[in-house]
């Protein structure tokens, strides 16, 4: 049983997710207790977002310095509450700013760090999948306290009926967390669409889309799906560059992705092959893609998606 | 496989993409700088860590246009991870008297994209990563980036030095020219090792073990049809019917 630390992932007014899959996490090793870094004043109300998971705490820094000044002061911050707390782990949303407040912390607190771990066990071994998911490492890190990064969606969160004590702290950022000053930030331009990372139906589109994105959108939208897209219908700008998957790209990782349109380069397929089922739509019968598709169909995916789409409808009511 | 950590061997070492990036920007904060100066008062040095064969990577940035170039090469880095990594680069940088450090987001091997805010960590400087477009005052010596993360866009700045890291589509990389590619065989690579560097190997021994590395199992053969007018309609029974949609 250790003492576990969760880093809770939010934008100021809606926390993130992966919050309550972490909590699961972490309480599969022990204490689940999250660390809530915000603005003044927006503390409770993050915090009751958390009542139900499986966290047992919740400790609220409110220091507008930590926004202001970015990642290491984000840093300290958590180094303070670690220290306070004597905590043994430390897991993180596998996001930009996760993954470089965890290397910091690492190097901070001299404590060795694992990113992208798909699975965290009881005695905080990990399992990562690595090499564009070809792949899967187990892995323990020998330091006292263990950081470590989780893919969002790795696992399903448990619901409990109890809610968490909301704990306030306070915390002092140095000058040399202050380097970097934050002049203005605005938000992520959201679709009605799940982030693609999170999203549990990923709907791609390649070079077989011509530049037309409808049909996957359309798609999409029926199932509950993010849209994906391939580097070489991003590369002609056909699709916004945010949503390519691909090794220069996003690793996604969904229960369902449909490829369509898409060969299956060896640069894509290391975006998406852990996928737990995924279907391809290509005219091309030898397009590598369908060496990893559970479900394949030969044609065009004009005839064939807005095919689908109907028949899925016409079944459901 | 080699005992405790992922044997990389076989990965060509090829100029990381995403470093060409950072080059590039490097290249196009430098320039302007330097126009018109018989010696340029400004200066590229680029830095690498790797097996000797990296010296290829080092040389096509040269013939990019940057200066000189350090391969730092020792055997007791075969398989360093994140951190030893990034104390091998920052005690070289400590040795260069250097403002700026240009880096790629993310090796496309290790995927590990933190060593940019380690760097910074260890060096004390300024982190301005996940760049999408560099703006560089050299009279007041301030960086000012645009953060660009699924966050959203953040600006921010800060004074020298600092640690860039720059995304992908900030810029479009230049292809070296013939006369580049000459200019760059006379271009002069500095090789160290870790004493050379005053840094002991137990300074980086890795804190992470690997337990069991398996190569993922081949997905088993799927179904494949051809689409002859109904491969929509029998797409769907099989979402349908596995529950997937």
């Amino acid at each position: 049983m250790t003492k576990n630390l969760v880093l809770i992932d939010h934008d100021g007014s809606k926390v993130a997710k992966s919050a309550a899959e972490l909590a699961t996490f972490a309480k599969r090793a022990g204490s689940a207790v999250g660390v809530l870094l915000t603005n003044s004043g927006t503390g409770d109300s993050l915090a009751a977002q958390l009542n139900g998971t499986d966290f047992e705490r919740v400790i609220v820094v409110e220091n507008d310095e930590i926004n202001r000044h970015g990642i290491a002061a984000g840093t300290s911050a958590l180094a303070q509450i670690i220290e306070k707390e004597g905590a043994e782990s430390v897991l993180i949303s596998s996001s930009a700013r996760g993954k470089e407040i965890a290397g910091r912390l690492a190097v901070r607190i001299k404590s060795g760090i694992i990113t992208d771990a798909v699975d965290v066990t009881a005695d905080l071994g990990t399992t990562q999948s690595v090499f564009g998911g070809s792949f899967t490492v187990k892995a323990k890190l020998k330091t006292p306290v263990s950081i470590i990064t989780v893919r969002p969606s790795s696992i399903e969160p448990a619901t409990s009926t109890s809610n968490p004590t909301v704990e306030k702290v306070t915390v002092t950022i140095d000058a040399k967390d202050k380097l970097v000053e934050i002049s203005a930030s605005q938000p992520p331009v959201k679709g009605g669409r799940p982030d693609l990372t999170e999203a549990k139906i990923v709907v791609s589109g390649g070079r077989g889309t011509n530049g037309n994105f409808a049909e996957v959108e359309a798609f999409a939208d029926l199932v509950g799906g993010a849209v994906g897209a391939s580097r070489a219908a991003t590369d002609a700008g056909w699709y916004p560059h945010t949503h390519q998957v691909g090794q220069t790209g996003k690793t996604v990782s969904p229960q369902l992705y449909v490829a369509c349109g898409i060969s299956g380069a060896i640069q894509h397929r290391a975006g998406m092959q852990t996928s737990k089922t995924i279907v391809a739509i290509n005219k091309d019968p030898e397009a590598p893609i369908f060496d990893l598709a559970d479900f394949g169909v030969v044609g065009d995916l004009f005839a064939v998606l807005p095919q689908a789409r109907e028949a899925i409808k016409s079944k459901r009511s | 496989m080699v005992a405790g950590r992922l044997d990389r061997e076989s990965v060509d070492a090829v100029l990381n993409d995403l470093d060409e990036y950072a080059i590039e920007e490097a290249l196009r904060i430098v320039e302007p700088l330097n126009e018109g100066k018989e010696t340029p008062e400004h200066t590229i040095t680029l830095i690498s860590m790797g097996p000797e064969r990296a010296t290829e990577a080092i040389r096509k940035g040269l013939s990019m246009g940057a200066d000189s170039g350090i391969l730092v090469s020792d055997a007791a880095l075969q398989g360093s991870d994140a951190i030893s990594t990034a104390k091998v680069l920052a005690k070289t940088i400590q040795s260069g008297g250097f403002d700026l450090v240009f880096c790629g987001t993310e090796s496309t091997d290790a995927r590990m994209s933190v060593v940019p805010a380690m760097l910074a960590e260890i060096l004390g400087w300024a982190q301005l990563t996940f760049a999408g477009s560099v703006k560089v005052d050299i009279t007041s010596n301030q960086v000012e980036i645009a953060r660009m993360t699924d966050s959203g866009v953040e600006n921010m700045s800060a004074k020298f030095p600092c640690v860039v890291s720059v995304i992908e589509k900030i810029n479009e990389p230049r292809y070296p020219s013939f006369k580049g590619i000459m200019a760059a065989k006379k271009k002069p690579i500095e090789n160290k090792s870790l004493s050379d560097l005053g840094l002991a190997s137990s300074e980086l021994s890795a804190w992470s073990e690997v337990v069991d590395a398996q190569p993922r199992p081949p997905r088993e053969k799927g179904l494949k049809l051809e689409d002859s007018g109904e491969g929509g309609a029998k797409l769907a029974d099989y979402l349908l019917e596995k529950r997937l949609v």
